[in-house]
């Protein structure tokens, strides 16, 4: 017995050495770091402990707006992905023909690496001194003057990063979705058929309620992946966000911590606090929510 | 009586699902398409053309020689490709080694232990970032593969996916192979292993497509371009290389970047679905 616990050990020593130097330990020195105030990377010293980097963070206005672009950002493209996701899953489920391709069709972004794609959407709504766009011509047959998506007003810039942060998520809700309408038992289906109730119903009162826990589980980690939008920024507008005025909450820990404005660790752990913090409350309200609304068999 | 009409309904219905289903499919396909088509335009086609050309009647290759000549681009594909196969495989070694431990030994305060894993998946790389690079810098490992490789090797969910795939397998086989005298590592590597391949093939496909596709871990910690990965490198080529006038080089470069992940995705297309749609994240 006693030869076999060394042993246990000595298997789960790799996992137990990564996972604490490069998860445990980091994760308590965050809450550290943000509340050493002045430190200093070169000395490693600091002159106090104190709620001082939050305050700085809360504060600043780079901050304030990463914080606004994500609001924006996680309302917007959270609703419109999944509703989407929902009408073409059950579009899926609905057909015969074609489901395969189809599915694999909608998977490919899931596979395509994140910066690369981006800047394709980059050059389809870039408006330059040589050509306006594909975009811009597409809409130009309805009448509307160019816009430019990329460097232009603000609204344009979110709408490009909204719509391609939804191209992004929709392969993962698509795939979960259709794999949640597959597994309804055909009989509620059936029954419903007998009793000729009209097809709006069965969705409303049958499907959805079937897949709720599918839906519910989609809207949160879509809540917690929009909160940490980043890569999908800097695909459109380049390295640096805050000059294009659409940093995000993660952009500016990065910003804080390395390149041109970095070299503040402090104020970047306080700013990861917070998201932290943020992602937390969100996801504990909607876990409340979902105890009244979701229907678990 | 009524017939005829619900199946005219009928008709219709499936006609705008197509549709719908059709459009949202070219939604899809249509950067794909736009990113090889530019990549096979000439530079100076391109840039002639104001109103853009959806389609191409002189293809070209020159764009790719220029993506793989004027930066290296090469270079940055061979460091993914490190960077993806040792992460990987470290990954797998510690991930089997973890899950055999957490299934089939017996130790005390094993289920303490294994909550506490498993809350460790709840925590955000956001972070756990900050003092990572900060360990990193004080260790030296900047600008080398260890810096880049080493945080990133443990993923707790596939520790987590292992573990329940190996304790499906029955104990009589266990007991049996102890009265044979087989070791533990003997058992686990001559049966549970073989008998979870299907598990282990999945987790080891999604942690490649993860390290393929990684940015922010490897533009913290490598600012070299010896040791850039294709992610940063395409970005430093679209800010600070020829992308800037560039547009049908960088999409070479683009296109060249996609392929061997859409090349993985189609041989191994159900394993990749079936293993994200039980643990994928992104969304």
């Amino acid at each position: 017995m006693e030869k076999r616990n060394h042993k246990a050990w000595l298997y789960l020593a790799p996992a137990l050495v990564f996972l604490g130097l490069f998860l445990v330990y980091p994760l308590i020195d965050v809450f550290i770091f943000s509340l050493e105030e002045g430190y200093n990377f070169a000395s490693q010293t600091s002159f106090g402990t104190g709620l001082y980097n939050f305050s700085y963070v809360l504060h600043d206005p780079y901050f304030l707006q990463a914080l606004k672009n994500t609001f924006i950002l996680v309302l917007i493209t959270v609703p419109v992905s999944t509703g989407l996701a929902l009408l073409i899953s059950v579009g899926l489920a609905s057909i015969k023909k074609l489901r395969n391709l189809f599915q694999t069709i909608y998977f490919l972004p899931y596979v395509t690496n994140t910066l690369a794609v981006g800047l394709v959407f980059m050059i389809l709504f870039q408006k330059t001194p040589y050509s306006d766009g594909f975009v811009n011509l597409i809409l130009g047959f309805f009448g509307v003057a160019p816009i430019d998506f990329i460097g232009g007003p603000y609204w344009a810039k979110m709408l490009v990063l909204c719509l391609y942060t939804i191209w992004v998520v929709m392969p993962f809700k698509v795939l979960v979705l259709t794999s949640a309408l597959a597994s309804v038992k055909q009989d509620y289906y059936n029954a419903a058929m007998v009793d000729g109730t009209p097809k709006w119903r069965v969705f409303t009162k049958i499907t959805v309620p079937m897949i709720s826990p599918t839906l519910f589980y989609l809207i949160i980690t879509g809540f917690i992946g929009a909160f940490k939008a980043y890569s999908d920024a800097v695909a459109l507008f380049g390295t640096n966000l805050n000059a294009a005025e659409m940093n995000t909450i993660v952009g500016y820990v990065y910003d804080m911590l390395y390149g041109a404005s970095g070299g503040y660790p402090s104020y970047a752990s306080a700013a990861a606090v917070i998201l932290f913090a943020i992602v937390l409350t969100i996801t504990c309200i909607n876990l409340i929510v979902s105890r009244k609304h979701v229907h678990y068999s | 009586m009524n017939k005829k009409p619900n199946r005219l309904g009928h008709t219709a219905g499936k006609t705008v699902t197509y549709a719908l289903l059709i459009l949202w499919g070219l939604l899809v396909l249509f950067p794909f398409y736009w990113m090889v088509l530019t990549s096979l335009k000439s530079y100076s086609a391109y840039n002639g053309e104001y109103i853009p050309k959806l389609f191409t009647l002189s293809p070209t290759l020159e764009n790719y020689a220029t993506a793989f000549t004027a930066v290296p681009l090469l270079d940055y594909f061979v460091n993914t490709v490190i960077f993806t196969l040792v992460t990987t495989g470290l990954m797998l070694i510690v991930t089997v080694l973890a899950a055999f431990a957490f299934s089939r030994l017996q130790f005390p305060g094993k289920d303490l232990l294994f909550t506490v894993v498993l809350a460790l998946m709840m925590i955000p790389s956001e972070l756990v970032v900050i003092t990572n690079y900060v360990t990193v810098t004080d260790w030296d490992l900047r600008n080398t593969f260890a810096g880049l490789i080493l945080p990133s090797v443990t993923s707790v969910f596939y520790i987590y996916l292992l573990r329940e795939n190996f304790s499906q397998i029955p104990d009589e086989l266990y007991y049996a192979a102890k009265v044979d005298g087989t070791s533990d590592f003997k058992y686990l590597w001559k049966v549970m292993v073989p008998i979870c391949r299907p598990t282990i093939v999945t987790i080891t496909i999604l942690k490649v497509i993860e390290c393929w596709n990684s940015y922010v871990w490897p533009r913290l910690v490598a600012d070299e371009a010896d040791y850039f990965l294709v992610s940063v490198g395409i970005q430093e080529l679209r800010e600070n290389g020829f992308g800037r006038e560039n547009i049908p080089g960088m999409m070479a470069a683009v296109v060249a970047i996609c392929v061997p992940l859409i090349v993985l995705f189609l041989i191994f297309r159900k394993k990749i679905m079936a293993g994200v749609a039980r643990g994928g994240t992104k969304g």
